[in-house]
């Protein structure tokens, strides 16, 4: 009975597979981009200009998902922009769930004043609309990677702020929280070793979601042009030009736009499936 | 005296009635109680649901902060003794949780639980004294390395035991441990914890709501009733001849016809 438990606790766990087989496959084409992007992402061919993607007829040998409308290598150019994408998700992504989840879990296992002064900064901070706010940020601090990744902190820790407090806040009502201060635990000693690992499953769920949206937040800011300043491909800025050219090379827009749908449903799966396979708690 | 508890009176804010504005009022939940444990002696604490047993207990672990009152553990005060004098001491008394699936950390594993206590308190060779405990409440020491989450009911509960043996205290709770078990556990859990009473050379504090199984394990029983304690006494005395009539209330909601009958199963 207990086995059976077990087994079914285990499931073929095809979604991490899956979602993290996607993520490592983008992963290593971003960090090898330079060795096997096939074409240089920036250089121009007007007489390549529109090629279609390899299945069709009029396809060139070598422009796998055909070029745009200045005759830049559709693949080599998502190949690159994935560059800036994970980057931004991975370093964002961290940042923001290490600021958010320190304060959400102080505010939730703390309570009293750590808790109301936190939990008002998140309340006001919820009252500006995101995108509006993310335009505003970039407006003052301008544009490029650094400014991308520190308006999505600044925007987004209380997301994670919000959740991991109620975790922890539920946490520390259970009997191994007070188990522990009989035994002579710190305080804080118990936040780090009874509590964190409880709320360790969310954390994760809630980081590789919040990866997932770092890249949409890129990928709008780029769509905005309010991105990086240099010419370098970014998946939003494909989308952006492809847009405007979709009934002569539809190509342009749909694959960037098929890469990043992908990206980001991997990100929010491979939560799940992590949890699904590491958790030792079957909820 | 292992504990000795005077005029313990505690009240907390009762959150459901409190006003928009301002606190919320306070509920007496005890309401001046005075009992003493002697040094190896096994109490008794009975009452209703509601009667205050837990707040009591975890009033005594320092759990909630006595409103006025003393509580004296071994000739000292440690009523309002601050957290960090405290914990050197803390060792010397434990507690047993109603319900293990709240009191073990679902998160980490049997070895860890039972071993984290020890480690705070510095003592050495925690492996071999997490087998050590293991063989005392009967469990294989290979259960060192599974969730609790993988255990029975009462499998958890002796895990709760053992962690709270491990530390080698003088003093355990227990707050009404094998509630949540079948009656056939029920058995061998209280069987367990009179035979570690004994070969452990403890004392314990045992509440329960039913009389039935504090009667054979207990030399003394205190009878508590909305917060107040209705009647004391010697365990034989109070089951021949209970004064309260609350106690006589209790008495007779005993179900079995045989009290003594699940101890021999
Ligand atoms: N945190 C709390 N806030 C307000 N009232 C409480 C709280 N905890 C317990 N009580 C009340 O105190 C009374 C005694 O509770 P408790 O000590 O848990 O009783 P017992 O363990 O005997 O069943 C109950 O009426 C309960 O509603
Ligand atoms: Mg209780």
């Amino acid at each position: 009975m207990r086995d059976a438990q077990k087994e079914m606790r285990r499931p073929l766990g095809l979604r991490l597979w899956l979602s993290g087989g996607w993520l490592f496959a983008l992963a290593v084409g971003a960090i090898l981009a330079p060795l096997i992007a096939p074409h240089n992402p920036l250089a121009q061919d007007l007489f390549a200009a529109r090629l279609p993607p390899f299945w069709d007829a009029k396809a060139e040998p070598g422009f796998w998902l055909g070029t745009d409308s200045l005759g830049r290598d559709v693949l080599s150019r998502i190949l690159y922009g994935s560059r800036l994408a994970l980057f931004v998700a991975l370093v964002a992504g961290t940042l923001t769930c290490a600021v958010g989840a320190t304060l959400g879990m102080i505010a939730g296992y703390y309570r009293g004043w750590p808790d109301r002064i936190i939990s008002r900064f998140v309340d006001i901070w919820m009252a500006f609309p995101p995108v509006l706010f993310a335009i505003l940020l970039i407006a003052v601090l301008g544009t490029g990677i650094v400014s991308i990744i520190i308006a999505i902190v600044i925007i987004d820790w209380t997301r994670f702020a919000r959740v991991i407090r109620a975790e922890a806040l539920g946490q520390s009502a259970m009997d191994y929280v007070a188990s522990a201060k009989i035994a002579g635990r710190t305080k804080f000693s118990t936040m780090l070793t009874e509590i964190f690992p409880n709320v360790l499953p969310s954390i994760i769920a809630l980081l590789t979601l919040e990866m997932g949206i770092s890249v949409i937040i890129e990928a709008i800011l780029s769509f905005v042009n309010l991105s990086i300043s240099t010419d370098s491909p970014t998946w939003g800025g494909m989308i952006s030009e492809g847009r405007t050219s979709v009934h002569q090379a539809w190509w342009v827009l749909v694959f960037p736009l098929i890469t990043l749908f992908l990206t980001v449903l991997s990100f929010s799966q491979l939560g799940e499936g992590l949890k699904d396979r590491f958790d030792p708690v079957l909820r | 005296m292992m504990f000795s508890i005077n005029d313990l009176k505690l009240s907390l804010p009762d959150m459901t009635q409190k006003p928009l504005f301002g606190p919320a009022p306070q509920i007496d939940i005890l309401k001046g109680i005075s009992f003493d444990i002697p040094k190896g002696c096994v109490l008794g604490i009975v009452g209703g649901s509601g009667s205050g047993k837990s707040t009591l207990a975890r009033a005594m672990m320092r759990l909630l902060e006595p409103t006025s009152g003393s509580i004296l553990f071994d000739g000292m005060d440690i009523t309002h003794t601050s957290e960090e004098e405290l914990r050197g001491m803390r060792q010397r008394f434990q507690m047993i949780f109603q319900d293990p699936m709240s009191s073990l950390n679902p998160r980490r594993k049997v070895g860890g639980i039972i071993a984290g206590p020890m480690r705070l308190h510095g003592m050495d060779r925690t492996k071999e004294r997490v087998n050590e405990a293991l063989d005392l409440v009967g469990l294989p020491q290979s259960f060192s390395q599974r969730y609790p989450h993988e255990l029975s009911g009462g499998q958890r509960q002796r895990v709760g035991i053992a962690r709270a043996i491990a530390l080698r205290p003088e003093f355990i709770l227990a707050d009404e441990i094998v509630s949540g078990l079948d009656v056939s556990s029920q058995a061998q859990v209280l069987n367990l914890l009179a035979k570690l009473v004994k070969e452990l050379g403890l004392t314990l504090a045992f509440i329960s709501h039913d009389l039935s199984v504090i009667r054979r394990l207990c030399d003394r029983v205190i009878v508590l009733h909305q917060g107040l304690i209705v009647e004391e006494a010697e365990s034989q005395i109070l089951f021949e001849s209970p004064q309260a009539s609350y106690t006589k209330e209790l008495l007779a909601a005993i179900p079995l016809p045989d009290p003594d009958q699940i101890w021999d199963a």
